[in-house]
């Protein structure tokens, strides 16, 4: 199989809009795998968080938005505080979430709600999946 | 603190007035014990429950900073929090518009109902008013009944102690909750998963990831002998403690725990009634193990 290797630095509208609504500077991952490593929600991710800023910096808008992970990220805050560049990875979640929200692509629907678990489940509950993930 | 009154601004937030009423009516039952009068603000609104993290998104700090309006409407500079939510969105918004005038004044200018933000109120969570203002020494003095031979673990979560610089503690190992439990006379257990998160709001859009967290660390707590799993987060307690019935589904070896609030802990421990306690608003009843150990 022949691989290309380009010298042309990776330019992604997405991703340098990204970049520019979180002001976190995506080339600052060197790999560690820390946030990976201590990501309490990993199992159900398709993609590491530490491959989603992989991702970013070589441009790959289409496979991190189309991606399971973006939305199973809880902003729980653990990866944030353990990278050792300083990177708020949840707040780099975030923002790619939103990309795809301002779209108008919600994940969850009020409407679709079961009637009893509204009656049960806390309101801080329903109001920051909201929140999270509709527009 | 003696026989004097601390009077400090009080918003409860949503929650605690409906799924997690017996986390309000226990604290409100241990204040007026330590001596703390908790005003409720008046017109106090919903505080967003997240904070928004996009930079360019502004919309979404208006409702925590109108509710710090209403503080500084009531001529405080104090505000106390009970849920890990609303303290986590309120003071970071509050950080923000201290740090960002320029926000500031974009929130200001958008609200022309209320007088403007001066950015003067301080947010804490009720742990931090009990261990600074009154003193572990001073909770102490008023337990009637200690929790001997109760074996309780801590659960931090996330919104209590991280990001740096928000939370009450540190961390990777927060001990705050740990220093109040001791000073009610109880057993306390140090749990490896005390920070990690619950499952938060994907209990409302899938379950089962909410099910898996709440094996993970309730399996954790159990192994290690814990009675109780003692935290100040509504949606955490209502992830461990009423996801336990979907975990029991999908794990049928997994042995349900009890779930309690610190401050339905120190309200046992001050001797109050169980009409400060709630046990209406548990999944699994902590009332047997709490007989079992002589406290009830």
């Amino acid at each position: 199989m022949l691989t290309m290797v380009y010298r042309e630095p990776v330019s992604n509208e997405i991703i340098k809009r990204a970049e520019e609504i979180s002001g976190e500077n995506f080339m600052a991952c060197y790999q560690c795998g820390r946030c990976s490593a201590g990501c309490p929600m990993v199992p159900e991710m398709d993609l590491l968080p530490n491959q989603v800023l992989r991702y970013a910096q070589l441009g790959l808008a289409d496979e991190i938005l189309k991606s399971k992970t973006i939305w199973v990220c809880s902003s729980c805050f653990m990866c944030t505080v353990r990278c050792p560049k300083g990177i708020d990875i949840a707040r780099v979640m975030e923002v790619l979430w939103q990309i795809v929200l301002r779209k108008n692509n919600a994940c969850i629907h009020a409407s679709k709600i079961d009637q009893k678990d509204l009656e049960d489940m806390p309101q801080i509950a329903i109001v920051s999946a909201l929140r999270k993930c509709s527009s | 603190m003696g026989c004097g009154v601390l009077k400090i601004a009080y918003y409860p937030g949503c929650t605690v007035k409906t799924t997690a009423k017996n986390f309000e009516i226990s604290t409100l039952a241990v204040a007026r014990e330590l001596g703390i009068e908790m005003i409720e603000i008046p017109n106090w609104t919903c505080c967003g429950t997240v904070f928004s993290l996009s930079t360019d998104d502004v919309m979404h700090h208006i409702a925590p900073i109108r509710n710090l309006i209403r503080v500084q409407e009531m001529g405080y500079d104090r505000v106390v929090t009970i849920c890990s939510m609303c303290f986590n969105t309120l003071k970071r918004a509050n950080v923000l518009v201290k740090e960002d005038r320029e926000k500031l004044n974009t929130i200001n200018l958008f609200m022309n109902e209320e007088e403007d933000y001066r950015a003067e109120v301080t947010v804490y969570h009720l742990l931090e008013i009990l261990k600074n203002d009154i003193g572990f020494d001073e909770v102490a003095k008023h337990v009637k009944k200690p929790l001997k031979g109760l074996k309780v673990v801590p659960y931090y979560g996330c919104l209590l102690v991280r990001p740096k610089g928000i939370g009450i503690d540190d961390v990777e190992n927060p001990l705050i909750m740990h220093d109040l439990l001791k000073a009610l006379g109880a057993d306390v257990i140090d749990d490896p998963f005390k920070i990690e998160c619950c499952g938060a709001y994907h209990t409302v859009d899938n379950k089962n990831l909410v099910a898996e967290r709440t094996y993970k660390i309730i399996s954790s707590t159990k192994s290690r002998g814990g009675d109780v799993l003692v935290l100040s987060c509504p949606l955490c307690d209502y992830n461990l403690d009423f996801r336990q019935k979907e975990t029991l589904a999908l794990h049928p070896e997994f042995q349900q725990m009890p779930v309690m609030y610190f401050t339905q802990l120190m309200a046992l421990a001050f001797g109050l009634g169980e009409e400060y306690l709630g046990f209406e608003y548990h999944y699994v009843d902590p009332r047997p193990i709490l007989k079992e150990k002589n406290l009830l």
